[in-house]
């Protein structure tokens, strides 16, 4: 432990310290050699050497970035591309061949349904419950207390939520006393207690709840924060109007955070075609409810050892986010032009 | 249209009191100007009119009818908000039409009515644009039609101009006029600039910590100021104020010179007024009620504004244009005798 405690405070300060050397060092040396005030140097050339000292430093502060950003992101997205026209062992180059294999394959389309049913719920009901409790949370004294609570499970990593939510499913037998909340409010109610997650299709959504769970906390901050950006005048003005408070919420709220809403949304999204974890931690794709990125995990590393076909099923993700992504991005910079 | 009673209206925010018992009774078809520094009140006043602020005791009337307890939307009354509060997403067309939403008309006389206003405003063709291609005197009119658009009882108008330029400013004031000569429909209106109140008003309330100080015609509240801050406040540039006491010679002023008169009621501690306006360089021989050295010589065009020191006050005086004293010299300055305003220094009230 001890060991562990040291050899990770020594990493972080061999990091500092690197980083401290390479910023400080690189744009010594750039000073040294590149100096204009030296002796002999014309006028001329000073001013030469100015421009190209301010043109050079930039590219020394960037470097770093550029580089860890080339070696750990743009050549894996080139290599996965790569490996996915060859083989399960990445020798012999079998062009289209895997992403015929996928949309052919009766797993590979399961999954990819399933995903399409999380995209349809989860973004959605996690803005609906985030904007609902913005909302409501501002007329009640408690709503800040309210708030805290919801925004909590954010900081709850999907495993660690999982865990959480695996108790609330759980299932003890038929005669067993049930210790899961589910099940224990079914035979409150006079019903029999069910292994929840095992139930094929309604499983799915006893996932996606978990999902929601968690970012229903995200969506109510942004959301909340945009409500309060809201002109208090333009709600005053609609009462004065007429306008009943359904009216004004639809009417004038909504519209005016109508940006702000969007993106809360494709971010989500983005959040909800990459799940792995929950469905890893929960079922490990059985029951039907296999989702791509785990189905990727197991064409890899469990028992599938096909770099082949993951890297077909990681394209295919990856292409799934790409617009919402582009149009994600133009969003937040549309909204922060507006400012 | 209809009359507007305040009876005994007090406000508090939390524990502190902000309006202290306003009675007010306006007339059908008025324009009252509610004028004070921030924080005196008048837009709380306003907004308890509106319904957006509960009345925390006391009664608003608005024709026959007790409203404290009415929805703002049951009063019968259009509001236009300083910072105009036009819905950014909607065309100006449905801006103006959004209050006609729920009222019981066709769609085709809900169109004629908000072209009507859009002819008045002259804003016909602006009808299709969107809020944020308009500049602020077009907002500030799109928010006057959206509250014209729904014909209510009252006009309430908090600060609409304080956002304009100074240009703009005076033209939408004349337009405001112009549209109360033409609907007359009750207006209230709210703001902090003299200048606005004397120009618009039929009558002035006049208001400074959540007491009302006077309520009168512009004519009155200017010429017979109730007390030392009404005489301030109104007029520019201010009211000049000198402090002094009654002796049997008439009032000697710390400015170090003696006024002989008084009026009939005399406390010991007197403060006299005389507008900046009112003062006139002596003639060659006259007889000047002060004399003094400028100090400041502010040209205006048609008027200067000079500053005297007299004594240790400096007292500003008005003069024609083309006149420009030079720093230092001596003026001799005179007033008539009416033009005096004597306050009690100890009360602030006026004394006839």
């Amino acid at each position: 432990m001890f060991e562990q405690v040291t050899s990770a405070f020594l990493t972080i300060l061999i990091g500092v310290v690197a980083c401290f050397i390479y910023f400080w060092g690189t744009n010594w040396l750039l000073d040294r050699f590149l100096r204009s005030d030296g002796p002999g140097l014309s006028g001329r050339q000073s001013v030469q050497r100015d421009t190209l000292r301010s043109r050079i430093r930039p590219w020394l502060f960037l470097f770093p970035a550029l580089f860890f950003m080339g070696v750990y992101l743009a050549y894996p997205v080139f290599a996965t591309l790569w490996l996915a026209l060859h083989d399960r062992t990445a020798t012999n180059f079998v062009g289209l061949a895997n992403f015929t294999w996928a949309l052919t394959d009766p797993r590979f389309l399961q999954a990819a349904g399933n995903n399409l049913l999380w995209l349809i719920v989860v973004p959605t009901a996690s803005t609906g419950f985030g904007l609902l409790v913005a909302v409501l949370a501002d007329r009640l004294w408690w709503g800040n207390i309210a708030k805290s609570l919801i925004f909590m499970p954010m900081a709850i990593s999907f495993v660690g939520a999982s865990v959480i939510w695996k108790f609330v499913f759980d299932f003890r037998g038929p005669d067993a006393d049930q210790i899961g909340v589910l099940n224990a409010l079914v035979q409150m109610f006079g019903g029999s207690p069910q292994a929840w997650i095992t139930v094929p299709f309604w499983n799915n959504f006893f996932l996606m709840i978990i999902l929601i769970w968690i970012q229903t906390g995200f969506a109510m901050v942004i959301l909340s924060a945009a409500l309060r950006g809201i002109p208090e005048e333009t709600l005053e003005a609609a009462r004065i109007d007429g306008a009943t408070d359904i009216q004004i919420f639809f009417g004038i709220m909504i519209p005016q955070i109508f940006p702000t809403i969007l993106v809360v949304w494709t971010t989500i999204t983005i959040t909800v075609l990459k799940v792995f974890d929950i469905v890893l931690a929960m079922t490990n794709g059985q029951w039907d409810t296999q989702v791509l990125a785990n189905l990727m995990f197991d064409w890899m590393f469990r028992g599938g050892g096909d770099s082949g076909r993951s890297s077909t099923i990681a394209l295919f993700i990856m292409f799934a986010v790409l617009p919402i992504m582009v149009w994600n991005i133009r969003n937040v910079n549309s909204e922060e032009t507006t400012r | 249209m209809a009359t507007v009673a305040l009876k005994d209206l007090v406000k508090t925010f939390d524990k502190t009191e902000v309006l202290h018992g306003i009675n007010l009774e306006i007339e059908d078809g008025e324009f009252v100007v509610f004028v004070g520094p921030s924080g005196c009140g008048k837009s709380t006043t306003l907004r308890m009119l509106a319904g957006l602020e509960e009345v925390t005791s006391g009664e608003i009337h608005i024709g026959d009818m007790m409203v404290n307890h009415l929805e703002p939307k049951e009063r019968n009354i259009a509001m236009v908000f300083q910072n105009y509060a036009i819905y950014p997403h909607m065309s100006v067309r449905k801006n103006i039409g959004f209050g006609l939403r729920t009222a019981k008309m066709s769609k085709q006389d809900k169109e004629k009515r908000i072209d009507e206003v859009a002819e008045i405003l002259s804003m016909s063709e602006l009808l299709d644009r969107r809020p944020s291609q308009l500049s602020g005197g077009q907002r500030q009119r799109v928010a006057i039609g959206r509250a014209m658009v729904r014909d209510p009882q009252v006009f309430l108008f908090d600060e609409p101009l304080s956002n304009l330029d100074a240009q703009l400013r005076t033209q939408m004031r004349l337009e405001i006029k112009k549209l109360h000569q033409r609907v007359g429909t009750t207006i209230i209106f709210v703001t902090h600039d003299q200048v606005e109140a004397m120009t618009l008003a039929d009558r002035i309330v006049i208001m400074k910590d959540g007491y009302i100080q006077q309520v009168g015609t512009p004519t009155e509240v200017y010429q017979n100021p109730a007390n030392l801050f009404v005489a301030q406040f109104i007029g520019a540039p201010s009211m000049n104020m000198l402090e002094g006491r009654l002796t049997n010679e008439g009032i000697v002023l710390d400015a170090g010179f003696t006024i002989p008169v008084r009026p009939k009621v005399a406390p010991q501690g007197m403060t006299i007024g005389i507008r900046p306006s009112e003062l006139t360089p002596a003639k060659e021989g006259e007889a000047a009620l002060m004399e003094g050295s400028v100090s400041v010589v502010e040209p205006l065009g048609s008027e200067t504004l000079i500053y005297v020191d007299v004594g240790s006050t400096e007292i500003v005086a008005t003069v024609p244009g083309r006149t420009l004293p030079e720093l230092g010299s001596r003026v001799r300055l005179n007033t008539p005798k009416e033009e005096i305003h004597f306050f009690d220094t100890k009360t602030g009230q006026a004394l006839k």
